[in-house]
């Protein structure tokens, strides 16, 4: 399926099937903004709001001029409010609207938790099933010189703790477009989560709308010897060390979580009851983050399959640093997989 | 910005500058004005203004009279089941009831209310069945499924936290063009939270037709309307958001029904919002877990006792002529009949299924949630 492949860059991109006649290659960005263009467009009860989503820059794009098609009402640039504006998001859920509401920064969502967790993720269930909240929150993580410890956190683990709440992390073109429309149309409120280096990412997307089941991962490549699972930026990296770990003749499976809750344990099991070995690569930090999760599943559900200690490979339990020397130190990349992998090889057990 | 206004600043620091002297010459503008309306048509007296009361009617009179009973008499069996055992902790609506009732029959049946957990007399007056409430305060969140046609939103422990909710509602109404409004009930100590002024501040800029009513019983909890804020009302706060506020008797029916009624109509012919202050007193302790005499003293508590809603409007409907002793033990016979009937069917009813745990996390389970049903024995 061309949907499911990755690729690094539009070079690569272009070289493996850009040629290929009928499918058409966008960018991440531009994929959340056809997606959410046709939403609009139509249904009435769709609208999008958040603080710059009539900017010029649109989001990084995502929400470019969508206020000039659509009006200054559904596409609304809102007081300074997280958590206010989280509440009105959620007060229009609850009279039947659909919004996307859209944080530029996942870094200001703490502001707006209170929202999330106490209410968005809480009504359905203490009022007996009566309410759902569909309200979808886009919210950007990132990297970069100088965004640093209160700007380019990767806060998913704190949301996918919370019962009620949904989380994905689209890695590709294809499925940010898919799980932006699942999301909207879920009956629950969903915590969308993009990294903002995937913006300029291309792939194969069809102009048609079309959905990317919650709660689904796909395996990225099949491969015999260890089981990569990733999320997000993560995938690329899993998929390049993969390629590189195959020229040193081992055989890697990477699995894109795509959504972070509900978890897609079956796919995970299935992996690693072929592989025996797993590594859990995250944007997050390592401490009770996705990996811990993924891999107190899998122990739990496939114990005996496993022939080493699972690994992660996420950040250390220290903030965001500004300085990029101080950065390149602290990311895990490619190599910090590919090194796990080989640790794993030797530290078998018996 | 006027040069004036910049000037007056500047006054202020720069009284030893020699600029500041040129500039005290300048003409200071007043460039913006306000004023804070206070209702009342009926008094504690029962004396009431003649040209605002005509509008209502006898029997107007009289659904305000046995709604109020009615409340006050869900209140009161609350208040003792609690004693029992027979229910959890009970937030006493108790002085209140005009500023509830009132408000809430104001509204229309289609146009959607977010009540606080102080609000039983809203959910009364909206024909909410009482059963229901009293399995919620007993520990139940099937009581807050309110049944199709009863247009509320369950009741807000956290609070303030759904101010916001109701400008959101509010907002899809306006986005639907629907001719409807959004109520929103918190109390004094609510209008100091974030929510409360993240949410006016959004009403206020997309002009959403919402009403915002600050139940002012003049404490939350323990702290006394004073520490709430240094503002002399809590009417004005709605000036700063740039729409109207004003502060009535909450402790008059007719005056709280009259102002809401007004806000509703405003609302629903796209005039935006309306910040109303119910200025009334908070006779019980704050919840049946409190001791408010460890805080406030009985000659203020005796005070109020003598302004409670239900005196005033007795007062004047027998001085028209409608009110009568027998009609009002009548009343409240028959009151107390349907409360207990109520009670009897909310401890008749079954307790819940365990399997509802998983069932309403989600809209749909998950797939780890489905396992469990089966894992825990609970799939029917
Ligand atoms: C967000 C939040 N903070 C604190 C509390 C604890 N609490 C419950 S009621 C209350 C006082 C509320 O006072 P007010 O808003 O005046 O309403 P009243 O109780 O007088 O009706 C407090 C602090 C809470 N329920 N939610
Ligand atoms: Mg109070």
């Amino acid at each position: 399926m061309p949907w499911t492949k990755v690729y690094g860059n539009k070079a690569e991109f272009e070289k493996l099937s850009g040629s290929t006649p009928g499918l058409r290659g966008i960018t991440y960005k531009d994929a959340l903004l056809e997606a959410t263009t046709q939403m609009l467009a139509s249904d009435k009860n769709v609208f999008v709001l958040g603080e710059g989503v009539d900017d010029a820059g649109g989001v990084f794009g995502t929400t470019r001029d969508l206020h000039k098609k659509f009006g200054k009402d559904r596409v609304i640039d809102t007081p300074l409010a997280e958590n206010g504006v989280t509440g009105i998001a959620i007060g229009a859920a609850l009279a039947g609207m659909r919004p996307i509401l859209v944080h530029m920064r996942v870094d200001f969502m703490p502001l707006s938790m209170d929202q999330i967790m106490n209410h968005a993720a809480k009504w359905h269930y203490m009022f007996g099933g009566k309410v759902s909240v569909p309200v979808t929150i886009r919210s950007i993580i990132g990297r970069g010189w100088g965004s640093a410890a209160q700007h380019s956190q990767s806060l998913q683990s704190l949301f996918a703790h919370i019962p009620g709440l949904k989380v994905v992390m689209p890695a590709t073109p294809y499925d940010a477009k898919g799980l932006l429309r699942s999301s909207v149309y879920d009956g629950n409120p969903v915590v969308f989560i993009e990294h903002r280096w995937l913006y300029e990412h291309i792939g194969h997307v069809p102009e048609e709308a079309y959905t990317v089941p919650i709660g689904k991962a796909v395996v990225r490549r099949k491969g015999a010897d260890v089981t990569i699972a990733a999320a997000s930026l993560m995938v690329y990296e899993a998929m390049k060390a993969a390629e590189d770990l195959k020229a040193e003749g081992i055989d890697c499976e990477v699995i894109d979580l795509r959504t972070i809750k509900p978890l897609d344990i079956e796919t995970l099991t299935g992996s690693v009851k072929k592989t025996g070995r797993l590594v859990v690569a995250d944007t997050g930090w390592k401490e009770f983050g996705i990996g811990a999760e993924v891999i107190a599943r899998v122990v739990e559900e496939a114990f005996h399959a496993l022939k080493a200690p699972a690994v992660r490979v996420a950040l250390p339990d220290v903030p965001t640093p500004a300085s990029p020397v101080l950065e390149k130190a602290f990311y895990p990349g490619k190599e910090h997989i590919i090194e796990a992998v080989k640790k794993m090889l030797v530290r078998e057990r018996p | 910005m006027s040069i004036a206004r910049l000037a007056a600043a500047f006054n202020c620091f720069l009284t030893h500058n020699i600029l500041a002297d040129r500039l005290r010459y300048m003409p200071i503008q007043t460039i913006e004005k306000f004023e804070v309306k206070f209702l009342q048509i009926i008094n504690e007296k029962g004396e009431a203004d003649g040209s605002l009361v005509s509008s209502f009617t006898d029997s107007d009179l009289k659904k305000f009279f046995e709604t109020m009973i009615l409340a006050r008499t869900f209140n009161q069996r609350a208040l003792s089941l609690q004693r029992e055992g027979r229910i959890g902790t009970y937030a006493s609506i108790l002085g209140q009831e005009a500023s509830q009732i009132g408000s809430a029959l104001a509204f229309g049946g289609e146009d959607w209310l977010f009540p606080s957990f102080r609000e039983s007399g809203v959910l009364i007056a909206r024909g909410y069945p009482m059963w229901m409430l009293y399995r919620y305060w007993a520990g139940d969140e099937r009581g807050m499924k309110a049944p199709p046609g009863v247009n509320i939103f369950p009741m807000s422990v956290p609070v303030g936290t759904h101010v916001p909710h109701a400008t959101g509602a509010a907002w899809a109404m306006k986005l639907k063009g629907h001719k409807k409004a959004a109520g929103v009930y918190f109390g004094d100590g609510g209008s100091s939270k974030g929510d409360f002024h993240e949410g006016l501040n959004f009403a206020g800029v997309f002009k959403v037709p919402a009403v915002f009513l600050c139940q002012n019983n003049q404490w939350a909890i323990s702290v006394p309307r004073k520490r709430q804020t240094a503002a002399g009302t809590i009417a004005q706060k709605a000036y700063a958001y740039g729409f109207e506020g004003v502060q009535v008797d909450g402790n008059d029916i007719t005056a709280v029904y009259r102002a809401t009624k007004d806000a509703v109509d405003k609302a629903k012919r796209g005039e935006g919002p309306t910040l109303i202050e119910c200025f009334t007193y908070r006779l019980d302790d704050h919840t049946t877990s409190d001791d408010a005499s460890r805080y406030r003293s009985k000659e203020e508590v005796e005070e109020w006792k003598g302004k409670e809603p239900l005196i005033r409007l007795r007062l004047y409907m027998e001085k028209k002529g409608v009110w009568t002793k027998d009609y009002e033990d009548a009343i409240a016979k028959k009151a107390l009949e349907s409360v207990d009937a109520e009670i009897k069917k909310a401890e008749g009813f079954t307790p819940p299924d365990p399997a509802d745990i998983i069932r309403y996390t989600y809209a749909e389970p998950t797939p780890r949630q489905k396992r469990e049903l089966k894992e825990f024995g609970w799939e029917k």
